[in-house]
């Protein structure tokens, strides 16, 4: 790769306002009650999810997110947690996205997802005030989008009505008409299923949407094929309480009205090892403490995760997350 | 085949029976959702660039195009004649083949063919080419600090800014892909 040296990626400057954010985050759930807690790198067991590939390691993996121990112990009654820490994806690789990368995650039991994405959302003008050079210091409000609503703004189609045969459709459309000159029939996308195109959509028509607003946003209420570890509201339609942060149409944040029913759990963990299998991906084990967890009682939480770096890239004008760590994979 | 990390930037790819090379690369996924990798990527036969996006468990067949050195021969209006040193075979292109490396040749001189099937389709001048000034104002003795340019032509017609104490008739350094003057060659 060229331009890869010994040297580390961020400036000097770029560590001291990295290391500012994190001193403000800590200061603000210092003051808000929340216990800063560590849990393991390391696990034999990670929650098996459809679209991420755990990274192997000895006889385990190391996790993708630390929600699982982060539940077990809210489930022994910690009260509100947050972390930051290290969490890594195997191929996830580009602008937006790196193999290792800072995540901060916190739950906060009793509360709803609508309660806690006005804390994510104070959170975000709290950390970008610091940094008076970014473009979005003088703070704002977010705005908010059912994900029906922004599909129905953005890619002019339901998503939860539309047959496949319109969403194939329209990532085709997307293809043929795109905003770089020349032609392409996106003949790919004949085999893709329901959610691939509509995350297809998501990516080619709403976050540019987002991105071009510039200001935040959520999305909220997913579909369920997209509920993750997210309670099913039955609707109708029936949708997946889950919210995603955005800001200048990069996605910061995941949160969700936390799924407490062990049987309903189980049963979608064993449903994305099932389709892992189909997709010639390993089957991942299930961690049954997590469950045991679940079965003893976790109380009506909300949960989010969100990503530093992206944060740190956005809040620093950076063009890539890379830009503000000290040693992106690429440079090791 | 490849997967869909392997698509980088200079990747050369067979898609709908053409090969292209990849021009921009990135990955991209949604919260929780699918991986995808969207490439754009330029026809290496006309040029013409287009966008594709791939999801992560699909795979792109690698293109069987090879590059050759081969020596710079003559044109004859219609078509500019190239041949392999070693075996001696010849091959011509068009102009829309030969693209922006046109500027560029120089009888007997080297240049990268690039062959796809085995049939020559474009073809790539070397990064610094050493030509000689054909027509240009007289040189200004002594400046060489103002950085004031003026227009020259070179023997292959090709036209570039070179410094005011450059003469006609000099040979120059030129970075075909800026197509600027870089140094007097010697």
């Amino acid at each position: 790769m060229t331009g890869v040296t010994w040297r580390p990626v961020a400036s000097p400057e770029q560590l001291w306002q990295r290391a500012r954010v994190l001193r403000q985050v800590r200061a603000f759930f210092w003051q808000r009650g929340v216990l800063e807690v560590e849990t393991p790198h390391w696990l034999p067991c990670v929650a098996p999810e459809l679209h991420q590939e755990p990274v192997a390691c000895h006889t385990g993996h190391l996790h993708t997110s630390p929600e699982t121990c982060m539940k077990r112990m809210v489930a022994a009654g910690s009260g509100p947690i947050y972390q930051i820490c290290r969490v890594f994806r195997a191929d996830e690789q580009g602008t937006l996205h790196a193999p290792e990368f800072t995540m901060l995650e916190w739950y906060r039991p009793g509360w709803s997802y609508r309660a806690l994405m006005e804390e994510v959302e104070t959170l975000l003008w709290t950390v970008l005030a610091l940094l008076p050079e970014s473009r979005w210091a003088q703070g704002g409000r977010a705005r908010q989008w059912s994900y029906a609503a922004a599909f129905r703004e953005f890619a002019g189609l339901d998503p939860f009505d539309a047959s496949l045969e319109q969403l194939r459709d329209a990532c085709r459309e997307r293809a043929v008409s795109g905003d770089l000159c020349g032609e392409s029939a996106d003949l790919t996308a004949a085999a893709w299923d329901r959610q691939t195109a509509l995350d297809l959509l998501l990516v080619q028509r709403v976050e540019p949407a987002l991105r071009a607003w510039g200001g935040a946003a959520f999305l909220v209420d997913f579909p369920p094929a997209a509920a993750a570890m997210a309670r099913l509201a039955p609707g109708p339609p029936p949708v997946a309480e889950r919210f995603e942060l955005y800001l200048a149409g990069v996605e910061l944040a995941n949160g969700y009205q936390e799924l407490t029913d062990p049987v309903e759990q189980r049963r979608r963990l064993e449903s994305a090892n099932r389709q892992r299998c189909r997709m010639g991906k390993r089957p991942l084990p299930m961690d049954e403490r997590f469950l045991q967890a679940l079965e003893h009682g976790l109380p009506e939480s909300a949960g989010v995760a969100l990503g530093l770096d992206r944060l740190i890239m956005l809040a620093l004008g950076a063009r890539r997350i890379q830009d503000v760590m000290a040693f992106p994979f690429e440079h090791l | 085949m490849l997967t869909h990390n392997q698509l980088r930037q200079g990747s050369r790819v067979e898609i709908d029976g053409l090969p292209w090379i990849i021009v921009a690369a990135d990955f991209v996924k949604p919260g929780k959702g699918q991986a995808f990798t969207k490439i754009k990527i330029k026809n290496l036969i006309d040029g013409r660039v287009i966008e594709r996006t791939f999801k992560s468990s699909e795979t792109v067949a690698k293109a069987d195009v090879i590059d050759s050195e081969m020596d710079y021969l003559y044109s004859d209006g219609e078509f500019w004649h190239f041949m392999d040193p070693g075996s001696c075979e010849q091959v011509a292109l068009t102009s829309v083949q030969v693209g922006d490396a046109l500027h560029w040749l120089k009888e007997q001189n080297s240049y990268q063919v690039t062959l796809w099937k085995g049939k020559a389709i474009a073809v790539g001048a070397p990064q610094f080419v050493i030509l000689t000034i054909t027509q240009c104002e007289p040189g200004v003795k002594g400046d060489t600090v103002s950085g004031a340019t003026k227009p020259a032509i070179l023997e292959t017609g090709a036209q570039v800014k070179v410094p005011l104490f450059v003469n006609e008739g000099e040979r120059i350094r030129v970075d075909t892909r800026t197509g600027e003057y870089v140094e007097r060659a010697k």
